[in-house]
Order: structure tokens, then C-alpha cells, then sequence
């Protein structure tokens, strides 16, 4: 038998596919920028090919990273990814070797079963039927744990619905379907001609004792086939369509393309490839502590991806960055919602038509339409006197006044020659503006406080700030090397220009999210706590660090939620009971002093109080204990 | 009253009824804790701002309930959004997207969309 009726939805559903990922991805290659395109030009035809192999085999096939975060997630979807590539593979293999010709068309290898019913009797024939049995049964038991996650999931309401809820379910049921279809298609053919293995062949032949296979077995080939052909023709307009893109996202990204900060085509990649895993919801505080549950990372790329207006999704985060660094397939999720809060009064939603669902335009986000007048014409004429080093405290810092005041302590000792640029009150940095969208207001100020800067001489800017530091090093044209405090602290206990005693207290420390995941700043805090006092660590220590909840990166939460999120935080973070809670921001201690029963500290604060206490006897250099001490405290 | 010799300042009055609070109520309905604002100044003391300006949020409050819009469309640019006014607010107000909407409430009044 060559050809039977039943192959064609398939058929239409494969060709379908092929040619629309084909299109679709030469559309992505041409809106990439030019440097875009040569990198990934480049990247195609060099070393980063092999890590991009090696990449999508382990998290697009065996998804390393979501077994890593939660066992049966990662079994669910690496059953069915892995499984359904080894069905695929090894069916095309057996259609090779025991089919009647070699290079066959694929849908022999999908149906071989129908059109080779007596194979898989005896001897390697068997042993190849087993292995294909296995690979089913390996599907299926993923198959069951998607069909109980779906179910408990609503019943948490952990889903929204979308505006194409009814195109997402009909291509669910019809991924459903696929596998159980298989099943008993190829359960009766076996059933009929007494073949197949443990799982074919024995429900085969139970079924073909009260029924008729034969019979039966037709309607279930045409099951399998047309629920394969609706899988596919509908998998560009769901979230299924994660399956091509990532591949082409690891190929970009290992390219090294990365969001930076406009909309484009390696964002709308990005926005494809999220599969609404939910690791995002799991991970986000506004979720477990706040209890919002439908402005979380997966939401947003469902409604970047179905054009919606998403711009109170986008305004309602903390920007703690937690989900970038959980995210399996690793969207630069925070890069793409601050994209999101830039775009202005757009009439979202106006895609109707299924050739522009399709075949959407070249990205949903429209820049907002600004006038050019300057928001900031008031800012006063820049003046500064000359130093080395330039202090600036920031914003927060001065609400903080004993950081500001432990600082101006310990610059003083240290002996170094300091200007503090903002001691009467200074402009914003202009980071606040920028977590609100609005960069060119942001970058008045950011011009402003860069003349200030390059009108001191200054080679070193030092901030208490994160929210500060991560704009003046990322956002700032300066020739002045920045550092957050707890980073210059630490270069002044080395080069020993301050000399500091031991405090006999425990201290457990809050990683910033501006300072630590934002801005990968984690040793240096640490490294300086270890040498004044006892650390503790907390469980939520550098990447998985907690957000206190008072971000400025949320315009949306209410007093109340920041504050169950700064409760909660401070509960995980004191439960090893420590004498101080340290932190290196001031909004972070500003947030948490007024929710904690345990005292909290910046870093400074502490640093300073070690060297007011009496200075320890000659000869233990400061550079000694410190040297000494890293090395006992790291493990 | 003028009858009994009391009177009110000509630069006090409020003429309720030609004010035009509709970017007041734009604010409250997406962001209620505007009407739980006090007028204490907290605000207005803390602001970065207002350390270089006379903007005050405490006077924008004001102005914007009573209708005055005209003198808040001019302030209400000089914000830099730095925040500190919403963690010395005792009644938690969320200043910064009060004035994000006002910014946001002004910007469709000129399209006539309030």
C-alpha cells in the first residue's frame, strides 16, 4: 500500500508549517539591523553554532533549566518534546530500514504502522517495535501530567483568558489528541493483524477481542491525521509557536544579538518563543505576596504577542528581574517590558483579519509621540569644585540620612580627596523617569549631572545608591570609573587607608535587586560584612536575592501590597535571627525599617560604626585580616 | 455676611462651578489613593525638586481638586519622578502615578479625550 486518503490533512498541515516557518523566519532575518544581520551571519557559520546545537538539545528537547526548577514540569515537558523528536527520528529510521523503499515521504514514517500492519513479529523487527512502544508510553505519562496541570492550574487560576482563548483551546485539544489517537490507531491495526508490542500489541489484541479492529482502526488513522494537520496549521497563532521560534532565538542569541532598548525583530522573537511555562508566575513576589496574578512576564508576552494594550500590564512590576533569571528559555523579560512602558497612547488591538494574525506587523509596541520642548528648563547652572573622587549620595540617600552621614565618616577617615556633589540636594539621576517610560525626559537630567561630573575632573564617582549606580554606569558618557559604596569600602579596607574592628554581631544581608541581578554586583557587599561582623546567610542570597517591595519600578501597587511584600521579605530574611539586617540601598532600608522588628542597616552604617570603636593594635594590617578572612568565609 | 462686616478675600475665592475637575476625578478613578490625600506637606518638604523650584505637590493636590488646572499643567512637568515623596506620605498616597496620570490626564485634554 502506498498512499491512503486519510495522509492528506496531515499532508496540508506539514507542507503548511515547513513553508510558514521558512517565510516567517526570512521576514525576521530582514528587519534584523544590519550589525544584527552580520552577527548572525557569523554566528551561523562559526563556533556559536555548536553551543547553539548543544543548547537546543538540552533545553529545547531535554529542558535542563526546568528540571532544575521543578522535576515534574521539566518530565512533562521534556516527555513530550524529547519523546515526540525521538518518535519522530526513530519512526523515520524504521520507515527506512523496514520499509518497502528507502527516502520515503514522511507521512510513512508517521503512519507506518498502517501501511506496514504485520511488522514488528519477530526478532529486531520486535525489538524496534518495543523501543517505539516505549517512546509512546513516554509521551502519554507526559501527556497525563499536562492533562492534571491544566486542571489543578484553573482551578488555582493560574490562566487568563486571551482574546484567542478559543483558537488556543481547539489547538490544545488537538495536541491532546495527537498522541492518544496514535495509541488507538495503531492499537487496532495491531489488534487486527496480531502484531505490536506491550503497549500496541496488548491493548491491541484486548480491543480486537470484543471489537471490530479493522474497522475501528480507520476512523482513529484519520483522528491521528487531522488532529496532527489542526495542530499545525493553528501553531503560529498560539503559544505552540515557541517551538520554532526558540530554536531561531538560541541561534540569534549564541549570535550574540541582543533587546538593547528598541522594538524590533529579536524582540518579537522573544515574545514568540515564551511557551507560558508559568515558571515566571512562580517566581514573581507580586504573586505570592501581593496576590496579583495577571501582570506576570508569561502575560505580557501573550498580550505583546495577541496586540493588546498591555501597558498597565507593563507598569504593574517591580522590575526585581527575578523571572529573567528563571526563565528557561532566557527571554530578556525585563529588557522587553521596559520596551512595552515606552510606547505611547497606541491603538492596540486593531489586528483583525486571520492573513494579519498570520503575518502580524513588524512589531506592536508604537514609540509614544513627544514634544520637543525641554521638561526641565529649571535645572540650575552646573557647578562643582575639583576632587578625585565625587560623592553622590542620591535621592533615597538623603531620606536616609544615616547613610549619607556614615559615608561622609568613612571618606573623611580614609583620607582620600572627595567632593560630595549633592550634599545641599542634587537632580535626580534620571532612572525613576527611565522605569516610567519616559527616557528623554531622562536624559535632560542625565546631561545635566554628566556636565557636573565632567567639570569636577574626577577619575572615581562613588553612589549610595543602586537605582543610581546601574544608571550612571549603563546610561552616563563618563571617563570616571563608578562604584557603589560597598565596592569603594571594600577597595579601601584592601589598599588599607581604613582600619576597622571586629563587630561581634550577626548579620544577614539583602541583596538589592538594582545592585545585585541588575547590576551583578554581589561579592563586594558580602566580602565587606564578613570583615566587620559575623554573616549569616539567608536562603535568598545573590541571584535568588528577594525584592523589598518599594522598587521605583512599580507605578501601579498600593501602600498596602508594597508593604505585604516588604513583610514577607523581611520574615525570609531574619528567620537565622540576626542582630542586623544589612543592606546596600536606601530604598531597601527605608522600605524594610518601617516593617522590621530587627534593626536594619546599610553597609556604610555598619562600616562606620566599626571605625569609631578603637582602632586594633599595630601590625594586623587591615589588608591581612581582610585577605584572611575572604578566604576563611568563601566557600 | 458682607452685611455684618465679614468678607472674604477677592484672591480666595473658588468658583466651584467654572473649575473643571474632570482631571482630578481622571487621577482618583485609576489611582483612589489620591483622595486619601491629607495635604499634610510631607511631600512638599521632602521633594528634590522643590529644593531648586517652588513646585510643591501638597499645592498641585490642592489645585488639582478645587479645578485649577491651569497653574498645575505648568508645575506638573518639573517632577523628576525620584520618589521620596511617596515614602514620607503617611497616608500612602502613590504620588509617582499620580502624576503620571496627571501628566497622562493633561496630555488627552488637549485631544479632548477626558
Amino acid at each position: 500500500m502506498k498512499f491512503d486518503p486519510f495522509v492528506i490533512p496531515f499532508n496540508i498541515g506539514l507542507f503548511f508549517i515547513l513553508i510558514y516557518a521558512v517565510v516567517r523566519s526570512i521576514i525576521w532575518f530582514r528587519a534584523l539591523s544590519r550589525p544584527d544581520k552580520l552577527r548572525l551571519q557569523r554566528g551561523f557559520f562559526g563556533r556559536p553554532f555548536g553551543q547553539s546545537l548543544k543548547e537546543i538539545f538540552l533545553e529545547s528537547l531535554i529542558h535542563r533549566k526546568i528540571f532544575k526548577t521543578n522535576f515534574l514540569l521539566g518530565y512533562m515537558h521534556m516527555s513530550l518534546a524529547f519523546g515526540w523528536f525521538l518518535l519522530i527520528l526513530f519512526g523515520t529510521i524504521e520507515a527506512d530500514i523496514f520499509g518497502d523503499s528507502h527516502l520515503n515521504p514522511p507521512y510513512k514514517a508517521i503512519f507506518f504502522k498502517y501501511f506496514n500492519p504485520v511488522h514488528g513479529m519477530t526478532g529486531i523487527e520486535a525489538a524496534y517495535s518495543f523501543l517505539m512502544d516505549l517512546i509512546l508510553a513516554f509521551i502519554l505519562s507526559g501527556l497525563l501530567l499536562a492533562v492534571i496541570k491544566r486542571f489543578y492550574s484553573r482551578v488555582v487560576g493560574m490562566r487568563k483568558t486571551t482574546k484567542l482563548k478559543t483558537l488556543d483551546r481547539i489547538a490544545l485539544t488537538s495536541l491532546w489528541m495527537i498522541f492518544p489517537s496514535r495509541l488507538l490507531a495503531e492499537s487496532f491495526t495491531s489488534g487486527a493483524y496480531g502484531s505490536g508490542s506491550f503497549l500496541t500489541g496488548s491493548l491491541g489484541s484486548s480491543l480486537a477481542s470484543f471489537l471490530p479492529a479493522i474497522e475501528m482502526a480507520y476512523p482513529f488513522w484519520w483522528l491521528y491525521s487531522i488532529s496532527l494537520g489542526t495542530f499545525f496549521i493553528l501553531l503560529p497563532l498560539t503559544r505552540y509557536m515557541h517551538i520554532p521560534t526558540e530554536l531561531f532565538l538560541i541561534f540569534a542569541r549564541n549570535s550574540g544579538i541582543r533587546t538593547g532598548d528598541q522594538p524590533g525583530a529579536f524582540m518579537e522573537m522573544q515574545i514568540y518563543s515564551c511557551s507560558s511555562c508559568g515558571i515566571c508566575i512562580d517566581a514573581c513576589q507580586l504573586n505570592f505576596s501581593a496576590g496579583i496574578t495577571n501582570i506576570q512576564s508569561a502575560y505580557l508576552m501573550k498580550g505583546l504577542r495577541n496586540a493588546e494594550d498591555v501597558r498597565d500590564i507593563a507598569s504593574n512590576c517591580l522590575m526585581c528581574g527575578r523571572c529573567d533569571i528563571k526563565c528557561p528559555v532566557g527571554i530578556e523579560l525585563t529588557p522587553v517590558r521596559m520596551i512595552a512602558r515606552r510606547s505611547g497612547d497606541s491603538e492596540a488591538g486593531s489586528k483583525n483579519g486571520i492573513w494579519k494574525k498570520y503575518f502580524p506587523e513588524r512589531h506592536p509596541v508604537a514609540p509614544e509621540k513627544q514634544s520637543h520642548e525641554p521638561a526641565y528648563g529649571w535645572l540650575p547652572e552646573a557647578k562643582v569644585p575639583k576632587a578625585d573622587v565625587l560623592y553622590y549620595a542620591g535621592c533615597m540617600t538623603h531620606l536616609t540620612p544615616a547613610v549619607k552621614n556614615a559615608m561622609v565618616k568613612i571618606l573623611d577617615a580614609s583620607g582620600v580627596n572627595y567632593d560630595f556633589i549633592d550634599r545641599d540636594g542634587g537632580v535626580c539621576c534620571g532612572r525613576p523617569l527611565m522605569l516610567a517610560g519616559q527616557d528623554r525626559e531622562a536624559r535632560e537630567l542625565i546631561n545635566y549631572n554628566s556636565q557636573l561630573i565632567w567639570k569636577s575632573g574626577a577619575t572615581t564617582l562613588v553612589t549610595s545608591c543602586p537605582i543610581c549606580y546601574k544608571v550612571f554606569r549603563e546610561s552616563y558618557y563618563l571617563n570616571v570609573e563608578v562604584l557603589h559604596h560597598t565596592q569603594f569600602i571594600r577597595r579601601l579596607i584592601l589598599k588599607g587607608s581604613i582600619r576597622l574592628s571586629f563587630l561581634r554581631k550577626k548579620v544577614s544581608y539583602h541583596t538589592p535587586s538594582e545592585l545585585g541581578r541588575r547590576s551583578g554586583i554581589y561579592d563586594d557587599p558580602k566580602l565587606v560584612l564578613m570583615h566587620v561582623a559575623r554573616f549569616q546567610k539567608t536562603g535568598f542570597d545573590d541571584e535568588n536575592s528577594l525584592c523589598c517591595g518599594g522598587s521605583l519600578g512599580n507605578t501601579r501597587i498600593s501602600h498596602d501590597q508594597k508593604n505585604k511584600i516588604a513583610l514577607d521579605a523581611v520574615h525570609e530574611l531574619t528567620k537565622a535571627d540576626p542582630d542586623i539586617l544589612a543592606t546596600a540601598c536606601p530604598l531597601c532600608k527605608k522600605t524594610f525599617a518601617g516593617v522590621s522588628d530587627t534593626p536594619v542597616a546599610d553597609i556604610a552604617e555598619i562600616v562606620a560604626e566599626a571605625l569609631s570603636l578603637p582602632v586594633p593594635p599595630a601590625g594586623r594590617k587591615g589588608k591581612k585580616i581582610l585577605k584572611h578572612r575572604e578566604t576563611a568565609n568563601i566557600d | 455676611m458682607e452685611g455684618f462686616g465679614f468678607s472674604v478675600l477677592k484672591e480666595r475665592h473658588i468658583n466651584y462651578d467654572a473649575n473643571d475637575k474632570s482631571i482630578a476625578e481622571y487621577i482618583a478613578e485609576r489611582e483612589p489613593s489620591f483622595r486619601t490625600c491629607i495635604e499634610c506637606g510631607c511631600c512638599s518638604a521632602t521633594c528634590t525638586t522643590g529644593a531648586f523650584t517652588n513646585f510643591s505637590l501638597r499645592e498641585l493636590q490642592i489645585l488639582l481638586k478645587r479645578g485649577e488646572n491651569e497653574i498645575a499643567r505648568e508645575q506638573i512637568s518639573k517632577c523628576m519622578l525620584c520618589g521620596k515623596c511617596i515614602l514620607v506620605c503617611p497616608r500612602g498616597v502613590n504620588t509617582r502615578n499620580v502624576i503620571l496620570l496627571a501628566r497622562e490626564a493633561f496630555r488627552k485634554l488637549m485631544k479632548n479625550e477626558v
